[in-house]
């Protein structure tokens, strides 16, 4: 009953000021609507991106190094000696990971767990007096296939091929279209150990990623170990786990146990993944200051109420209500601004999605035209409104708690 | 003393009110009155002698600096402002010189607001009762019009039905002639006049309308804040 009744005094107090009611409406709603658009935006191109990572890379790599040089003997032995020794050559070892074969096996044991030794390095690929230069992976195609999203980038030929054929290679398409190296035809690879192969070419992808379609090359391991002259080495193990999420505390698991320099996708990508970060706090600072504009509004249309209705507070009161039921009039208005505000917000927002989904865009390094990547899940719906709301309540609750105060005496004494 | 033998609606005990300022204002000092059930009470004084603050005292609009008032026997001071809040909407009820009805309201909205605050009786009782009370006042063909519609005489006996809604013991009326042309100024006395001898309600009334004061059986009459005379006829 209360309620209803400061209910009606504050729906006729905003019916009477119709114009001003609207204006502050809209002003919430664009603050909405524009969070609605900028949080998808932002969220989708972030969910976008980390997909690509996720997807294009494995989610741990184990190299066949270490993080820190191993210390000399001497100081080993004497950790608080007084002479040191300068000019000391480090060790030389052969580079690979030992023992690989048993680390792939007990790793793949692990349920949810993939992971696939393989031998990475340079090569030049020669064609008709054309080279590139290009990385060459050694792999094994029946794992690759869950580890990357190559399998599904294949414009002809696949991967598989590699296994049947003699002395295969798979090569992006941008480096077949430079070499105008085609399916089945026969290559000169040539290594940085001198050794020099002929290769056939079993297929070519497409990734959209400019690097890996003029620059990559793929063949099985024992080809690349022999390419690169490495038999039976593996500088590499690539491992897809089920829950992207654990990678780095996995990943420092199997470095602690295994010692190899192990990093996961989060350590390799720091810089991108603080680059959203820092993306965010400038968007949502962008979209705070349009709802405090907002908020703003309707603190001053709420505040001009509360003067021009000081006599009608004053009345009010010497009728019976009590200063709460005044400072509910104000508040009521101010949650209503909120509330409809934030219905036309949704509805802004999503015409704007709408017509951000239209658009297409060119990412640098990327061959293809995109659509823009949106998310549009109700987490931006229901931030967007609580952060109208919670604006709105706040601003009207300041100039409600001012007209609670006026005391009523002195607007009727100052009137009569 | 005629009206001795009614209990007490509204006593002030040595009420004095200072208006605390850069240079302190006594609005009214040391007023000892008791106004009791069903009095006819005019208060009159030259104008800056306290009339209106001594009935914003007695409605509770007002607190007093020092001294008691009392309603219904009951000690008000101490009183949250809630509380005082109650009291004004079940048992008083205000006309003022400016009609002071919520513009955006119609007629009848500005009656029955009072008893929706109250919420003593369901929607259909306060639009019947809102309805019965613009028809004492013979305004009920405005009910469905807004204050700006309508003529200073009867926005204010509209203020007036307001005032009544809640059937309140005691109507404070401050210069409710005041602002009306003689005719209208005739109707509101004649309906004050009503309330008190034919509905038994107390109505006390601040005025400078020498016809008004002497209309009402009982006259208080201040000077610089104080009671000057208390004449009863």
């Amino acid at each position: 009953m209360l309620w209803r009744v400061s209910m009606g005094i504050a729906a006729a107090q905003l019916r009477h000021r119709r114009r001003q009611t609207l204006v502050s409406t809209l002003g919430v709603a664009l603050g909405v609507g524009f969070f609605v658009a900028t949080s998808a935006l932002m969220s989708g191109s972030e969910q976008d991106m980390v997909r690509r990572l996720l997807d294009n890379a494995p989610h741990i790599t184990i190299k066949d190094e270490f993080r820190e040089a191993a210390p000399q003997p001497v100081f080993i032995a004497f950790p608080q000696g007084a002479v040191t020794l300068t000019n000391t050559k480090p060790r030389e070892y052969l580079r690979g990971i030992k023992n690989h074969g048993a680390m792939v096996d007990e790793l793949s044991r692990q349920p949810g767990v993939i992971a696939e030794a393989a031998l990475m390095g340079q090569a030049i690929i020669r064609y008709a007096s054309k080279d590139a230069s290009a990385g060459v992976a050694g792999i094994d195609p029946e794992k690759e296939r869950f580890l990357t999203t190559i399998e599904s980038d294949m414009v002809e030929g696949s991967l598989m091929r590699l296994k049947t054929a003699s002395q295969g290679i798979v090569i992006g398409q941008g480096m077949s279209i430079r070499l105008g190296l085609g399916m089945d035809d026969l290559a000169t690879v040539v290594s940085p150990a001198g050794l020099v192969r002929r290769m056939k070419v079993v297929g070519t992808f497409r990734t959209g990623n400019l690097l890996l379609d003029e620059g990559q090359a793929y063949m099985l391991i024992k080809d690349a170990q022999v390419l690169l002259d490495k038999p039976f080495i593996a500088n590499r193990i690539r491992i897809k786990i089920t829950d992207p999420d654990v990678a780095e505390d996995y990943a420092s698991q199997l470095e602690s146990r295994w010692g190899y320099r192990t990093e996961s996708w989060q350590e390799v990508n720091r810089d991108f993944l603080g680059l959203f970060i820092v993306r965010n706090i400038i968007t949502y600072s962008i979209v705070g200051a349009i709802m405090a504009v907002a908020a703003f509004g309707i603190f001053n249309i709420i505040s001009t109420v509360v003067m021009e209705k000081r006599r009608d507070i004053a009345i009010l009161m010497s009728m019976g209500f009590r200063a709460g039921d005044i400072e509910r009039i104000f508040l009521v208005q101010g949650v209503f601004v909120g509330l409809i505000g934030m219905f036309l917000g949704w509805g802004l927002g999503l015409i704007l999605l709408q017509m951000l989904g239209t658009v297409e865009i060119t990412v640098p390094g990327l061959m293809d035209a995109q659509k823009l990547p949106l998310e549009k899940g109700p987490f931006q719906f229901g931030v967007g409104g609580a952060f109208a709301l919670v604006s709105a309540v706040v601003a009207a609750w300041f100039p409600a708690r001012k007209a609670a105060a006026v005391r009523p005496v002195d607007i009727i004494r100052g009137a009569t | 003393m005629s009206a001795g033998g009614e209990a007490p609606v509204i006593e002030l005990k040595g009420v004095t009110r200072i208006l605390q300022e850069a240079v302190p204002v006594t609005l009214v000092r040391d007023i000892d009155l008791i106004i009791r059930r069903g009095e006819f009470v005019s208060v009159t004084g030259p104008s800056g002698s306290g009339k209106s603050s001594l009935l914003y005292l007695l409605g509770l609009l007002d607190l007093p600096t020092s001294g008691r008032v009392l309603i219904d026997g009951i000690d008000t001071s101490g009183y949250s402002s809630d509380r005082l809040a109650d009291v004004r909407l079940a048992k008083l009820g205000f006309v003022f010189q400016f009609h002071f009805l919520l513009p955006e309201f119609t007629v009848l909205h500005n009656v029955t607001l009072p008893m929706q605050r109250l919420g003593r009786l369901d929607d259909d009782e306060i639009h019947a009762r809102g309805m019965a009370l613009l028809k004492d006042f013979e305004i009920d063909d405005q009910a469905r019009k807004r204050p700006d519609q309508l003529s200073g005489g009867q926005r204010q006996r509209v203020a007036v039905a307001r005032a009544l809604a809640n059937d309140p013991a005691v109507i404070l009326a401050d210069e409710p002639t005041g602002n009306l042309d003689m005719r209208n100024s005739e109707i509101v006395q004649g309906i004050f006049a009503d309330l008190a001898a034919k509905q038994g309600r107390t109505v006390i009334a601040v005025t400078h309308d020498k016809d008004f004061a002497d209309s009402a059986p009982r006259n208080v009459h201040l000077v610089d804040g104080r009671i000057d005379s208390d004449t009863r006829r």
